[in-house]
């Protein structure tokens, strides 16, 4: 006879069969027997001071990492509180596991204590979600758990195992069976549709390859690099496909879209054709949809069926992965080449240089000025090395992170795009920083977001994770403040906060970190080499920052992406 | 404009709320919905009645759900399509002769007789169902009930099959 596990044993083994090597989480009754046996297993467990941060943890780990991350929470409140990382990984489409513990199944509907309806509530915030309710289950639940969060379309999946599950007995037979005859993931496109793409790529006058995050969620940024290459193709990257190609090299014209770069944007409305490759037309890239790139044509390549043709009607659409549909995109551009080089497109070539050159970014640091987030940004970036992963909040620093970092490689930019979570940066960073302990992990943070989750800095100081976070200090919710300004003529109602509470630098200390200041831009750079050095626990940077710096470019929410603001003299 | 689906899903627990949540969270119209056991014990077959102007998104947001095993968009005249209706109408003493002539000619069923009532159970394709109705409302609809419509592609030339299965 097998040897009979408890629910819990069960639940920890399959999680060592899908090669899980930390779990961020939050123990409490319903998932105590579960906390039980991973007492015994090699798994390393994170204690998060709230389940929200362990879900951005495992978010952010994921990112870092390319695996999935694992999350665990108790029933009810615990549960709950892991709406936010869940819904923000699933617009994003981070691969998570989240196992929350649930009240015994004889005990469910009746309102008992910490009850909550997990499966109900996380439904429209996961990509799919299990109850389990029998110990026979769960094994081929974790399997299919993972393979629904790893693969087509990445996404969160969660698990709710009642207690009663977990307390149960059953043998080990070993990693459960998948059985989802309704979940077929594409890999290859049509070769059909991949060849009518060459075509239409090799005749169009103004192409623009507009990359998405899918790129870097199929790691594909090596094919991304040649198949542009190849086709002579300027690119364009979204704010979740920065790093997708590196910044350095020629094609690359940076972000679109409502903070994007003015070539970047404009590139796109004018061109005849967009290679749109694991994007999904958002709303912050194209403005008003109806006005958006009105004379380009479209081929969209994306893994989820569901984005072609949802926003933007697709001339050649291509369901498929992207790494493999760049690859066949490659093979069959190389076919129609026939040894020839890519056309030339030298008149579009020169007037995207001239829109670089006439409407670079770019900021003005004055020596006696208060310091502006965008020379921060820059600064750390000159004395980061390539693998440096930066992770944002949401808000001023998140654009101006995305404008002025160079990034030059895939996996190194980590920010709640789709969701826009306030709060994100420091607990993805000590997720990423705990999947990767070797590689410098810098979260550039506002002052509003900061004190969303800066409690999770107690967990990385304990957890002796070094994550550096640079807080931009404006004494204010600085985009909400942006948009006040320009569409609510400057009533700033409910977005300052205080430039002196909490104290920053104190507070870090007290967390269990390293806490420093810069006030004046000539703090800047030693500040930054101070904490560069400093990598046996978190250090905190306070960066106090100018309140009525604005992001440029802008468009306007809903408008036509031809009406760019340069700066404030466009207001 | 109407479009009638065939959904074939997993017989699994909530696979109904997965997808009423889908339809409601991506704002689309749900007119009728129907849900039951189909020939395999381990597929159920919703029919659903969506008001939309077009499919393709819906039937895409379908597939998403890993339940879904397929999903057909019937072609009017190409289906058999039934439903069943009770309604309980006025029938005063002096009518009721009228009106039960009436409901012969639809092969409308008297299943309860009251004092001042008659109900009726009609089944049949939903045009029917109304030109029923329409007739009823000259004496006065009391009550009425709808089970919203089963549908099954004809045999001899099924209907179009929109979309591959892909998620």
């Amino acid at each position: 006879m097998s040897e009979q596990l408890t629910g819990a044993d069960i639940l920890i083994r399959a999680l060592e069969h899908e090669d899980v090597e930390i779990i961020f989480g939050v123990p409490g009754g319903a998932i105590l027997r579960a906390y039980d046996s991973l007492y015994d297993s090699s798994i390393r467990h994170v204690l998060a001071r709230h389940e929200q941060g362990g879900g951005h943890m495992a978010a952010g780990y994921a990112h870092a990492t390319g695996r999935v991350g694992v999350t665990f929470a108790t029933s009810g409140p615990g549960a709950t509180n892991l709406i936010t990382p869940l819904a923000d990984a699933y617009m994003d489409s981070i691969p998570v596991v989240a196992i929350t513990g649930q009240v015994g199944s004889r005990s469910i509907g009746l309102d008992a204590f910490q009850e909550a309806h997990t499966w109900g509530i996380s439904m429209p915030a996961t990509k799919h979600n299990y109850l389990v309710t029998q110990v026979d289950e769960i094994a081929s639940t974790i399997r299919e758990a993972f393979h629904i969060a790893s693969t087509g379309r990445p996404g969160p999946v969660l698990v709710d195992i009642t207690k009663d599950a977990l307390i149960g007995k059953a043998p080990w037979r070993g990693p459960g069976q998948l059985d989802l005859p309704g979940y077929k993931p594409s890999v290859k496109g049509h070769p059909r549709q991949v060849t009518s793409a060459i075509e239409m790529i090799l005749g169009s006058q103004r192409p623009v390859l507009y990359a998405g995050g899918g790129i870097i969620r199929a790691g594909a940024s090596e094919e991304l690099l040649a198949f542009a290459t190849q086709q002579n193709l300027p690119v364009v990257t979204t704010l979740m496909a920065r790093g997708a190609i590196p910044d350095s090299n020629p094609l690359t014209l940076g972000m679109s879209g409502m903070h994007g770069t003015y070539t970047a944007s404009t590139a796109m409305q004018r061109s005849d054709l967009l290679v749109t490759i694991g994007a999904r037309f958002d709303d912050r890239v194209t403005g008003d949809p109806a006005l958006f790139a009105p004379e380009a044509k479209v081929i969209h390549v994306d893994v989820d069926p569901a984005e072609i043709g949802k926003i933007r009607n697709a001339d050649i659409p291509i369901v498929g992965d992207a790494k493999a549909v760049l690859g066949q995109l490659i093979e069959a551009g190389e076919r129609a080449l026939e040894g020839a080089p890519a056309p030339e497109r030298s008149e579009w070539f020169s007037t995207i240089a001239a829109w670089q050159r006439d409407f670079p970014l770019a900021y003005d640091q004055q020596p006696d000025r208060p310091i502006l987030q965008q020379y921060v940004i820059d600064e750390l970036s000159k004395r980061t090395d390539a693998d440096t992963i930066v992770i944002a909040g949401v808000g001023q620093h998140q654009m101006w992170a995305s404008q002025f970092w160079g990034f030059e490689k895939p996996n190194t930019w980590i920010n709640s795009g789709g969701l826009g979570t306030m709060g994100f940066a420091v607990p993805a960073a000590i997720g990423a920083q705990a999947g990767m302990p070797d590689t410098t992990v810098i979260a550039i943070d506002g002052d509003g977001c900061f004190q969303m989750t800066f409690q999770e800095l107690i967990t990385a100081a304990v957890e002796k994770i070094p994550v550096k976070i640079a807080v931009m200090n404006n004494a204010n919710l600085g985009m909400v403040r942006q948009w006040q300004k320009i569409f609510y003529d400057n009533r700033y109602s409910a977005t300052e906060l205080s430039s002196s509470i909490p104290n920053i630098v104190m507070l870090a200390e007290a967390l269990g970190c390293a806490g420093l200041r810069a006030e004046s831009p000539e703090e800047v750079v030693p500040t930054i080499e101070k904490a560069l050095a400093i990598n046996d626990r978190p250090v905190v940077m306070e960066f106090v920052c100018d309140p009525d710096a604005m992001v440029f470019p802008m468009i306007k929410a809903g408008g036509s992406n031809d009406e760019i603001l340069m700066g404030p003299e466009d207001l | 404009m109407q479009h009638v689906i065939s959904v074939t899903v997993e017989n699994k627990p909530g696979v109904l709320a997965r997808v009423s949540s889908m339809f409601a969270r991506r704002d689309f119209n749900i007119h009728s919905l129907t849900v039951g056991p189909t020939e395999d014990p381990k597929r159920s077959r919703m029919t659903v009645v969506v008001d939309g102007p077009e499919m393709e998104q819906i039937v895409k947001q379908l597939y998403k759900l890993i339940h879904t095993l397929k999903v057909v968009e019937h072609v009017p005249g190409e289906a058999v399509e039934r439903e069943i209706m009770l309604v309980r109408v006025n029938a005063e003493a002096q009518r009721r002769g009228e009106i039960l002539d009436a409901a012969t000619i639809f092969e409308a069923k008297a299943v309860d007789v009251g004092a001042q009532t008659i109900t009726f159970e009609v089944v049949g394709e939903p045009s029917r169902l109304a030109d029923f109705l329409e007739i009823m409302k000259t004496y006065g609809i009391v009550s009425l009930v709808k089970s919203g419509r089963i549908v099954l592609a004809k045999d001899t030339k099924s209907a179009t099959k929109k979309q591959r299965k892909s998620a």
